[in-house]
């Protein structure tokens, strides 16, 4: 029997208060998340259970019992509030997948600071509009990553602490650099707890959209109660259960449901901090006989394009339940996973913005492979039309997804940028930008996002951002930014570029500007493919028509032109 | 093939590598964090720059491009 039991005996029953209750919660407490992951589960007895089982590069691998994470996180809480790091100060954590991401995260909310994680493949362009907008005071990193910084620094006199983790002695520190070895670090065994309340804010993750910078999506702590329940009814995770999210925490599913949901249920999960290869991924699932595993079809599909032959090589037996998220998880997929490891991938569907899954396949419940599921129990879902937002009922006829707000990890506002915040709302619902069908069942069917923002491999670009960075490249005159359909990430990023006098197309220069704009930008960003192109289509007043180039992509209709400026 | 491995390797230190990390022909790229599957996309391109060659995709995998000795034998497959 799964934790959920009947979906549909949850779905007349429900109230959030089933989560508050087991998490000893009521209205007006106090809540911080970092104690609930790390301090409650050791009150609860588990303080010897394992927690986090690490594997980094060249087999390196380090354990952390419950009672481990409480002390190391309480030690880098510690060290932050020695720095004079206070309530609501925005601290950064930008590393690869390192146990002090994790432990740094939990030391961070423990002390009433807003965790702001980046994704450390992020260039210095990103890093620098994301810490800029949040007037970030403090940054986590590591060595390998304080080069991007430094070339930053000098713009951010609000930055005043980088604190490297692994600094090497033998080299300099500079300005505001500071060292901090957790293993040098003795524990420190009481942190006083920073009073958080429901609404004291937790989290900021940067999302991409169409236009303008990235917007800071600003949790708080309450989220915890939908994370956690959201984790134990749709991932299914159970005491004994060894359990694998993917997902890097620099995004919101590698914290929501990588962090929040399974250190606060008290769970064991694992962390393989390593670039992809199918085989060192299920190597790494017979090894620590992962039970549950949530990924993202980009995984899933070079998964499949590795071939059926390498899954043989492992006793995968282990995996008890599969689950999806970061894109549409085409139903090729969906039967390829139960045909290779006996058991269906659930796909599941929620945002930055939601903070905790809104739609999804729940164990037990029969799968549609190619449908994003069922709204989860006390979420108020529909598609609404595109023009009046008033809920479409005929089945089958394709709309904007569309939730009534006031679910717990619902974002509290776009930072510094409440007038993006509120355009997200349309006749008492929230927007969050993609379209879909329902059917007779209730199951939504994704169709595609109702915008410019590219979703490639489960991450939003935004086609604003990569214009910008590629005109500050001396050989661009204009350029356009869309996707372009790929097996592996869905989406990929493709720019078309006109060029300033004086710079002709080659091969050369392709490799350049892509090279440009992934160190600017990131890897996510960069074009896959660039077309140099004499002119690009425009309206009469200017605008260049992005649609016309996607729809080329795509093999679509070019649809009305009518607007296109005279050649 | 040694002017071959030498010049991935700088290539591989101008683009990808952050800090003074230390990179050998077995150094693993892939699996071991340096280069990324979207940036795997760049270093191909500049193979098939480099040596005029097309490398066809599904033969450009994380396997295949995981270490500067894998990568270089791929390339002299194109090579002819």
């Amino acid at each position: 029997m799964s934790n959920i039991g009947s979906y549909d005996k949850r779905a007349k029953n429900f109230d959030w208060n089933i989560a508050e209750k087991e998490l000893d919660y009521k209205d007006g407490d106090l809540i911080n998340i970092g104690w609930y992951c790390s301090d409650r589960i050791c009150e609860m007895g588990k303080a010897d259970k394992m927690a986090l089982i690490w594997e980094g590069h060249a087999g390196k691998a380090k354990k952390y019992t419950y009672n481990d994470i409480r002390l190391t996180s309480n030690t880098i809480g510690d060290f932050l509030r020695g720095l004079g790091i206070k309530a609501e100060d925005r601290v950064c954590l930008f590393m690869d997948k390192i146990p002090e991401l994790y432990l740094g995260f939990l030391g961070i909310l423990k002390i009433g600071a807003i965790a702001q994680p980046l994704f450390s493949a992020f260039g210095d362009e990103s890093l620098f509009v994301r810490l800029d907008n949040a007037q970030t005071r403090a940054i986590i990193t590591q060595k390998k990553h304080v080069s991007k910084i430094r070339k930053i620094i000098d713009k951010m006199p609000y930055l005043e602490f980088i604190i490297v983790v692994d600094h090497d002695p033998s080299k300099p520190l500079q300005e505001r650099e500071i060292a901090f070895n957790l293993e040098e670090t003795p524990n420190v065994e009481n942190i006083e707890i920073h009073p958080t309340k429901a609404e004291s804010p937790s989290v900021l993750h940067y999302t991409s959209g169409t236009t303008g910078q990235p917007k800071g999506v600003k949790h708080v702590h309450y989220s915890l109660i939908s994370q956690y329940l959201t984790t134990k009814w749709v991932l299914d995770l159970r005491e004994d259960d060894v359990y694998w999210c993917t997902a890097d925490p620099g995004w919101v599913t590698g914290t929501s449901y990588g962090i929040i949901g399974p250190f606060s249920l008290g769970v064991t999960q694992c962390v393989l901090d390593a670039g992809f290869s199918a085989d060192n991924w299920y190597r790494f699932i017979e090894q620590y006989r992962v039970t549950v595993w949530y990924s993202a079809p980009t995984a899933i599909r070079s998964l499949m394009k590795a071939g059926d032959d390498v899954v043989k090589k492992y006793d995968l037996s282990s995996l008890r339940h599969l689950a999806s998220v970061g894109e549409p998880l085409n139903s090729e997929a969906v039967i390829w996973s139960e045909k290779v490891f006996g058991k269906p991938f659930y796909d599941t569907y929620w945002q930055t913005e939601t903070g905790s899954i809104m739609i999804s396949n729940f164990p037990g419940m029969k799968v549609k492979p190619g449908s994003m599921g069922l709204a989860f129990p006390g979420i108020d879902s529909c598609v609404v039309d595109v023009n009046t937002y008033e809920p479409i009922k005929e089945t089958g006829k394709v709309g904007l997804i569309a939730f009534r707000p006031g679910w717990p990890a619902m974002m509290r506002t776009y930072w510094r940028n409440e007038e993006v915040y509120n355009k997200k709302f349309q006749n008492g619902w929230y927007i969050p930008g993609d379209r879909s069908s329902i059917d007779n069942e209730g199951y939504f069917w994704f169709v595609g996002r109702d915008d410019d923002v590219i979703n490639t491999g489960g991450h939003l670009v935004s086609p604003f951002e990569v214009e910008s960075a590629l005109l500050e490249h001396e050989a661009v005159a204009e350029s356009a930014v869309v996707s372009k359909p790929d097996f592996v990430n869905m989406e990929v990023v493709k720019a078309f570029v006109n060029l300033k006098p004086g710079f002709e197309p080659s091969k050369e220069l392709d490799l350049k500007i892509m090279n440009f704009v992934r160190k600017k930008l990131s890897p996510l960003a960069m074009p896959q493919e660039i077309e140099f192109v004499d002119s690009l289509p425009k309206t009469r007043s200017g605008k260049i028509m992005r649609r016309i180039l996607h729809a080329k992509e795509w093999g679509e209709e070019i649809g009305d032109t009518s607007t296109l400026e005279d050649d | 093939m040694e002017e071959m491995l030498e010049n991935v390797k700088e290539y591989v230190i101008d683009e990808y590598v952050e800090d003074d990390t230390e990179i050998t022909y077995d150094t693993p790229l892939i699996t071991g964090g340096i280069v990324d599957s979207f940036s795997m996309v760049s270093l191909k391109r500049f193979l098939e720059n480099k040596y005029e060659i097309s490398i066809p995709d599904d033969k450009a995998t994380p396997e295949a491009f995981d270490s500067i000795n894998k990568i270089c034998a791929l390339v002299k497959e194109y090579m002819g």
